[in-house]
This record gives C-alpha cells, structure tokens and sequence, in this order.
C-alpha cells in the first residue's frame, strides 16, 4: 500500500492504494466521483478524461499514486454553487450529446482547448477532440456547442475582445 | 482492466532510480508518463515485480543548448516539445511529428524519453530522432554514456540500453536550415502510423544537396532509408525525386498486421517518401 495526498474537485483525501490502482477507479470506486465513466478502458476513447495538475489526462492511463499531491478536477467540479459554466451550458444548449456517456470526457477536453485557444475554429474544436470518441456519432452537436461556448465564455473572450479593440485603435491611428 | 500487483518506489535522484533498477534487474520497468506502460499493464502483457516511478525526479525535464546541439530531458512531455521554442526553431521536425502523437491529453503525460526507451516501430519518434542524427544519454551504475541513435534500437521494444540503465537525455544537432516534412499514413486521427517517412532536406541552387529519412513502421525498429538518401542527393525536380523515393523501401522487412500486408507497406512507403521529400525540399 501507498499513502497518497490528493485534492479533487476542491475536497482533499488521504487514503493507502495499491499502487496499481488506476486514477479512474479511485475516483469512482473510492471517492464515488461516477460523473468521470469508464469507456474502452484502453486509452482509446477519452470518456475519463479528467485536469490533473492543470492538463487533461486519461485518468484510466494514470495511476493514482502517480497522482499524489496533485489536484483533480472532473467534470463534477466544473460546476460552482450549482452553476453551470458556460461550457456546460452551452453543451445542453446546443444538445452536444446523444446518449451522454462520452459527454465528461468531451466537456473537460473542450475545456482545456478553450484554456489554451480561446477562440478556435470548427478545425481546431475537431483536432483538440481527437481523443475523445463519440460512438453515437454526435459531433456536429458537440463542435457546435464547443464554439458557442467560445463566444460568451467570460474570461477567454473577453479577453479577445480587449485585443480586438486596442487592434481597431491602431487602425484608427495609422488611418489619422 | 487491472494492472498486475506490483511494487512500486518513486526514486528522488538519477542515482536512486539506477540502485533500484540495478537491484531488480529484468524484474523491473521504469514509469515515466506511462502512456506506453499503463496500457501494457492493462492488457496484461507486462508483469513487473517492481514500477520505478521516475516521473518527479528534477532536472530530466525541459530544452536546453549546447553549443549546435539541443538537449532534451528525457521527461519533457510530448505537449511540452510541441510548443517549445527552441525545438520550434532547431528541430522543428521533431515538434511537427510530436503533434502527430496520439491526442492532446495523451501528450500532456507522455515524454519523449519514455516513447524512445518502449521502442515500438510504429512510435512517431524514434523515426524522427535517427533522421535527426541524433544520440541519447543513458545513466548507469558507471556514470553516463552516449549512445547514437542508430545504435540505440536494437529490435521490437528493444533497446540497447541495460537493466539498470535510465535514459535521461535526448541530443539532437541543430538542423538549421533543413526542410522537413513528417509524413504519417493512418486509419484515424490518433491511431498509429501505419508507415511514417520522415523527411530532412538541405537544399543548394536549387537542388538537394544532402537528404535525410527515416522510417516508421517498416521493420522491427525504426530505420533510415539508406538507398533513396543517395539517389537524392543531386535531385534537382519532382522528377528526379520521384525516382529516388522507389528505392525508399530498399533493406527494409515490413510486417504483416491487421491493418497492411508487407507489400502495401513498401507501397507506402515510397508514395510517402515522395510526398515528405518534396514538401521539405519546398517543391511540393
């Protein structure tokens, strides 16, 4: 057994694991966290995706010792007061699920795009979502809600905005 | 499904992860990122009595220069090759076949070091590290030593690093000035090369003076195809280059999987040698 010291979705936990343990099943079947499923259980699928330490892992694809003194967020702790974020939001908004089971895994990728490129394109939304399978085949809903969200979420874009106003300045006094 | 029982230390220096290795011998893997190494322990088809976690050992991370040379830490992540400015600028090959790698929560954890010392054929960057000329840095009980990278794989999965070896650096000779081009054939987006050509060209007036380019996936290491480097040099069109590339497959032993027959490799093989060529040499 290992000790082990993680912080998840803002509650921290001490517990001795096998070191075998995956980071998946200590989140569900210790923590009870069920929000992160298990999909192909071959790092194929992207359905556990979790932010660990800031970067999405496969949480089948790490063990949870190897997670020791990090801090994990699920899809569970996007979530703040009961209020979706805007990402969440713009998923139910744009009916980005068919059946759902891949929906955490495609939430905590689209989110860590969005971190990283503020304002993609339909391109790039389908490159960061690589891997992250959808067998329902529900993309188009998926990259839809994932641009919505880049237009309206509070700090990424308006932070684009910001630029984009100092940039029509410029304009304006090179053409004065 | 669940990894076999195994012992698990997480040495804090190079030398506590060389005792352990040394201890253990054969019984024993080294944990990095363990993109390579978790799925094997899933499907169970490795059964170490001992994982040596070497993921937090400090100074294995990160680019630095050395004079013409880049050295890479054995632990950068894939993510974090990507988007460095010094390979951006030096290697850029590298940083072009590492987004090629698997998808982005799969680079956030794996490592450069660690897809070299697993060695499957079928990895991206093995391929690229040898078009590099490039050498690796393996510690031991004995201090450090260099290898080059056509000496460093040896067979499928093997390296020629030691039970009780770490490899802890990855050198790579600037290739300013050099076109590049990675070329990956495969099914979908984060799935294997099927054959991967990577493609290094130097140009003078107008023709490839020197050509470089490595193989993916088209025998039990990665390889460099020999035979189409000579036939490059002179190149001076899509033509001649065209020409060149039929030879791309010479000395290879392509294996036969679910996804193509050693003939459909050679094909590839060759149309990819073409197009990486062309694309570096800037006559695509």
């Amino acid at each position: 057994m290992t000790h082990i010291k993680v912080n998840v979705d803002g509650t921290s936990y001490e517990d001795d694991v096998e070191p075998r343990l995956l980071l998946v099943h200590y989140l569900r079947d210790r923590l009870g966290l069920t929000g992160t499923p298990i999909g192909c259980d071959t790092s194929n699928c992207g359905a556990c995706t979790v932010d660990l330490d800031g970067a999405t892992v496969k949480s089948c694809s790490v063990l949870a010792v190897q997670a020791d003194g990090s801090a994990v967020t699920t899809v569970q702790g996007l979530a703040k007061d009961g209020e979706w974020t805007g990402l969440q939001r713009a998923f139910h908004e744009q009916h980005g699920l068919q059946c759902g089971y891949c929906t955490p895994g495609m939430i905590m990728a689209a989110r860590d795009l969005l971190r990283e490129n503020p304002q993609p394109t339909a391109e790039e939304v389908r490159g960061a979502l690589e891997g992250n399978l959808c067998r329902c085949t529900g993309y188009q809903n998926i990259v839809r809600a994932v641009l919505a969200a880049a237009g309206r979420q509070d700090g990424p874009a308006d932070a684009s905005r910001t630029a984009g106003a100092g940039g029509a300045q410029v304009t304006e006094e090179v053409g004065a | 499904m669940i990894p076999p029982a195994f012992e698990y230390a997480r040495p804090e220096t190079v030398e506590e992860a060389v005792r352990l290795l040394g201890e253990a011998g054969e019984e024993a893997k080294v944990l990095a990122g363990g993109q390579s190494l978790l799925p094997l322990l899933r499907l169970r088809l490795a059964f170490p009595e001992l994982v040596v976690d070497v993921g937090r050992i400090p100074g294995l991370r990160g680019v630095r220069e050395d004079g013409g040379t880049l050295v890479i830490g054995a632990l950068t992540t894939h993510h974090d090759v990507i988007h460095d400015p010094l390979v951006r600028r030096h290697a850029g090959l590298l940083a072009e076949a590492t987004a090629t790698v698997a998808d982005p929560a799969v680079r956030h954890r794996g490592t450069l070091g660690g897809s070299l010392a697993h060695a499957d054929p079928a990895g991206d960057l093995a391929a690229i590290v040898l078009a590099l000329d490039g050498e690796l840095v393996a510690a031991g009980p004995g201090g450090r030593r260099t290898v080059p990278a056509r000496e460093f794989f040896v067979d499928y999965l093997q390296t020629s690093l030691s039970p009780d070896e770490l490899l802890v650096e990855v050198r790579l000779p600037k290739a300013d000035g050099w076109g590049f081009a990675y070329e990956k054939f495969h099914r979908v987006a984060q799935s294997w090369a099927i054959v991967g050509v990577a493609a290094l060209v130097r140009r003078e007036d107008g023709h490839i003076a020197e050509a470089r380019v490595g193989l993916t996936n088209m025998g039990a290491t990665p390889l460099r195809a020999a035979a189409a480097e000579a036939a490059l040099a002179g190149a001076d069109g899509p033509d001649a280059v065209a020409r060149a590339a039929r030879s791309a497959a010479e000395g290879t032993r392509p294996g036969r999987d679910a996804s193509a027959a050693p003939d459909y490799r050679t094909h590839l093989a060759r149309v990819l040698t073409e197009r990486a060529v062309l694309t570096a040499a800037g006559m695509g």
